[in-house]
């Protein structure tokens, strides 16, 4: 199994008027090939940042501050590893990798697409970008592309304008997008939140069935564990722009360490569960995303701490604690 | 998409009658009919009046008939093209409006092409540039031109012409092409003249389309759907052109309709300043000799000038956004 990317003590931070928020404040973690990272967490707590910043399209004011993006670029037959945090976002080498080789969806399918362009212009568009192909072969991809997300008559369906698509098939038509250039990294942010049980069921599945047949790896985010769980092989919880804890699924789910992590498994929505009724039942908020935080973020809201200031003063810091199984939490990591 | 176009002309229809009605009631409006305040003018003045004439204008214009067939044989005239007379220059109606009228469509679609030449690249610059001391800069010189009314900047315009470049820009034609018949040197004179009232009414205009556009655009450039492009790859130029721009202008496409006769309105007080030879100094004096018909005529045109211009920017919005094709194809 190989590395495909590995992101080391990443920190974006976005410079406001109001003052400095640390959005992702020291993130790592590797993205194997042809497998899938969950990354989970509360709305807010820097998981988009994370995809954006792997793209480099974190809008400004935010900037990479800190941190390597190691990245095993394939140009030409030959892979040479690059630092994405290195290049400059707008420039030559950053735009032909995003898109072709790591391509990205979004939560929105309605606003993800220009309402005033077709399905098939923005498909086709992708494509042409990336690679020397004449407009009707491109055309064809397209057709091709959507047919196998699971888009019914294709041919005609190129021609459709977003409104004209229910939300599924509008999320289908952003992943045949995505998948045009066969990208090696997908990330998936939210891809499914906005739609209801059955389609998000439906949109997992294809997800993983164009894993298997496109062998690429994905990077899948969500405030949902049970929609993680159906679909990471790793999970990797965060937290006011931090790592909480990272282990395998099975792991997470038989075996989560982190208050923060049990907190998640405790509201994850049952099958009758009205969706966007999620997590209501973390007590607490999320703390401001201005203050800067030295311990454990979770202070205050853990149930489990009591109160016990090593929690509060103990400097953050991701601990191994079993073979694949990272966590942050004084009160388990550090000895007393 | 046609259904659409002309379902919308049909729609046209009762909206123009309401009008012609509005504009003969306001023929209507002085005291009297208009053949009374003729004679009594030319008596005053001590000219004969001449009966066979008197008696052949109220047979034409139906005086002795109840109102509304007066109205109805004013409207039938006015479909075939008789406007009326005007008794101030005792001449057809006709023929006193034809050039004008021409002259002000002119001035107004030259207008409103200045308009948008120089306020859609600026718009975007402020807009993808925000805070910046262009955007700044662009946006205090356009607050002035909002600010400055047009029939000051016309009197500095000729003035400053006049004074240090030795040019008399007012009127539309130099003197000798004035009367001249039309070729292309005359064209040529016009657009010597042209672009001063082109300019003067513009800037008020282009400086509240730059505000226009560089808050639609500021507003798409928060959407999804410039992530989902830029995410992809697409430079940012060929991105922004491609996408937010194109969402941004397509309501200023519908503002076409009323930008219209706000620039005819616009031009009359300006085109009083500069001597022009468009409508507005005429309609002015119209209204202020009370000479009806030829106000009326006027008024009937430049309002079905605005229900024309509301039909084209309609069109072109449906022919821009195909959200709107889309719901006019539902609500057929
Ligand atoms: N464009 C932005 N401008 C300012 N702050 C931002 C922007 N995007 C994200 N942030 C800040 O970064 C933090 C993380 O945001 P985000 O990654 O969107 O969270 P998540 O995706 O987990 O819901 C938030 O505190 C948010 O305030
Ligand atoms: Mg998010």
């Amino acid at each position: 199994m190989a590395t495909i990317l590995a992101v080391e003590n990443l920190r974006v931070h976005f410079f406001l008027d109001q003052g400095l928020v640390r959005a992702v404040d020291g993130v790592s973690f590797t993205l194997e090939e042809g497998k899938t990272l969950g990354i989970v967490g509360e709305s807010g707590s820097g998981k988009s940042v994370i995809g954006q910043s792997i793209l480099r399209i974190v809008p400004p004011p935010g900037q990479i501050v800190e941190g390597n993006i190691l990245f095993q670029h394939q140009e030409n037959g030959a892979t040479t590893q690059i630092d994405l945090a290195q290049l400059d976002p707008w420039g030559k080498k950053a735009r032909s990798i995003r898109g072709r080789e790591i391509a990205m969806i979004f939560q929105e399918p309605m606003n993800s697409f220009s309402p005033v362009h077709t399905v098939g212009n923005q498909i086709i568009e992708a494509l042409r970008l990336h690679q020397d192909v004449s407009a009707a072969e491109a055309r064809n991809r397209g057709i091709e592309m959507l047919g196998r997300v699971g888009i019914p008559q294709p041919e005609l369906r190129i021609d459709a304008y977003p409104y004209e698509l229910s939300g599924g098939m509008r999320q289908r038509a952003m992943i045949a997008m995505a998948l045009v250039c066969n990208p090696r990294i997908l990330i998936a942010d939210e891809p499914t939140t906005a739609l209801d049980v059955t389609i998000q069921a439906q949109i997992l599945e294809l997800l993983r069935s164009l894993q298997e047949e496109f062998r690429m790896a994905i990077l899948f985010i969500s405030h949902n564990l049970g929609v993680i769980a159906e679909i990471s092989h790793e999970v990797m919880v965060v937290y006011f722009g931090r790592v909480m804890e990272r282990a395998t699924v099975s792991e997470i789910f038989k075996a989560p360490l982190h208050p923060y992590t049990k907190a998640l498994l405790e509201s994850v929505p049952g099958i009758d569960t009205p969706v966007r009724t999620h997590l209501a039942t973390i007590e607490g908020t999320l703390p401001d995303p201005h203050m800067y935080i030295r311990g454990c973020p979770f202070f205050g809201r853990c149930g489990e701490c009591e109160g016990n200031t090593v929690c509060r003063d103990e400097p953050y810091e991701l601990t191994w604690v079993a073979e694949d199984h990272y966590v942050a939490c004084p009160r388990i990591c550090v000895p007393m | 998409m046609l259904t659409y176009i002309i379902r919308r002309i049909f729609i046209m229809i009762p909206t123009l009658i309401a009008i012609s009605v509005i504009s003969f009631i306001i023929i209507e409006l002085p005291p009297g009919d208009f053949l009374t305040a003729y004679t009594a003018e030319l008596s005053m003045s001590g000219e004969a009046i001449d009966q066979v004439e008197l008696e052949s204008l109220k047979k034409r214009f139906g005086l002795d008939e109840p109102l509304y067939m007066r109205y109805l044989l004013w409207a039938w005239n006015f479909l075939h093209g008789d406007f009326g007379h005007s008794f101030e220059w005792n001449k057809p109606v006709r023929d006193l409006i034809g050039e004008r009228l021409a002259m002000s469509v002119t001035i107004s679609t030259c207008t409103l092409l200045f308009t948008w030449l120089v306020s859609v690249p600026i718009g975007i610059y402020s807009a993808v540039r925000q805070y910046s001391w262009v955007d700044h800069f662009l946006t205090f010189i356009g607050f002035i031109g909002l600010a400055t009314p047009n029939f000051l900047f016309a009197l500095v315009l000729l003035w400053v012409s006049y004074a240090y470049l030795g040019m008399n820009v007012g009127g539309l034609f130099s003197p000798e092409y004035s009367e001249a018949p039309w070729d292309l040197a005359k064209v040529l004179d016009l657009l010597k003249h042209l672009w001063i009232p082109v300019v003067i009414v513009g800037t008020a205009h282009t400086a509240k389309f730059i505000r226009i556009i560089r808050g639609n655009l500021l507003d798409e450039l928060k959407k999804p759907y410039v992530t989902t492009a830029r995410a992809k790859g697409l430079p940012e130029t060929r991105l922004i052109l491609k996408y937010p721009v194109r969402v941004a202008i397509n309501p200023l496409v519908s503002t076409i309709g009323w930008t219209l006769p706000e620039l005819i309105s616009g031009i009359a007080i300006t085109a009083v300043v500069l001597n022009l030879p468009t409508t507005g100094p005429l309609l002015l004096r119209a209204l202020m000799s009370q000479d009806m018909q030829l106000a009326g005529t006027f008024i009937m045109f430049l309002s079905a000038l605005t229900v024309l211009g509301t039909l084209i920017s309609d069109i072109l919005l449906a022919w821009v956004d195909p959200r709107i094709r889309y719901e006019a194809r539902e609500v057929k």
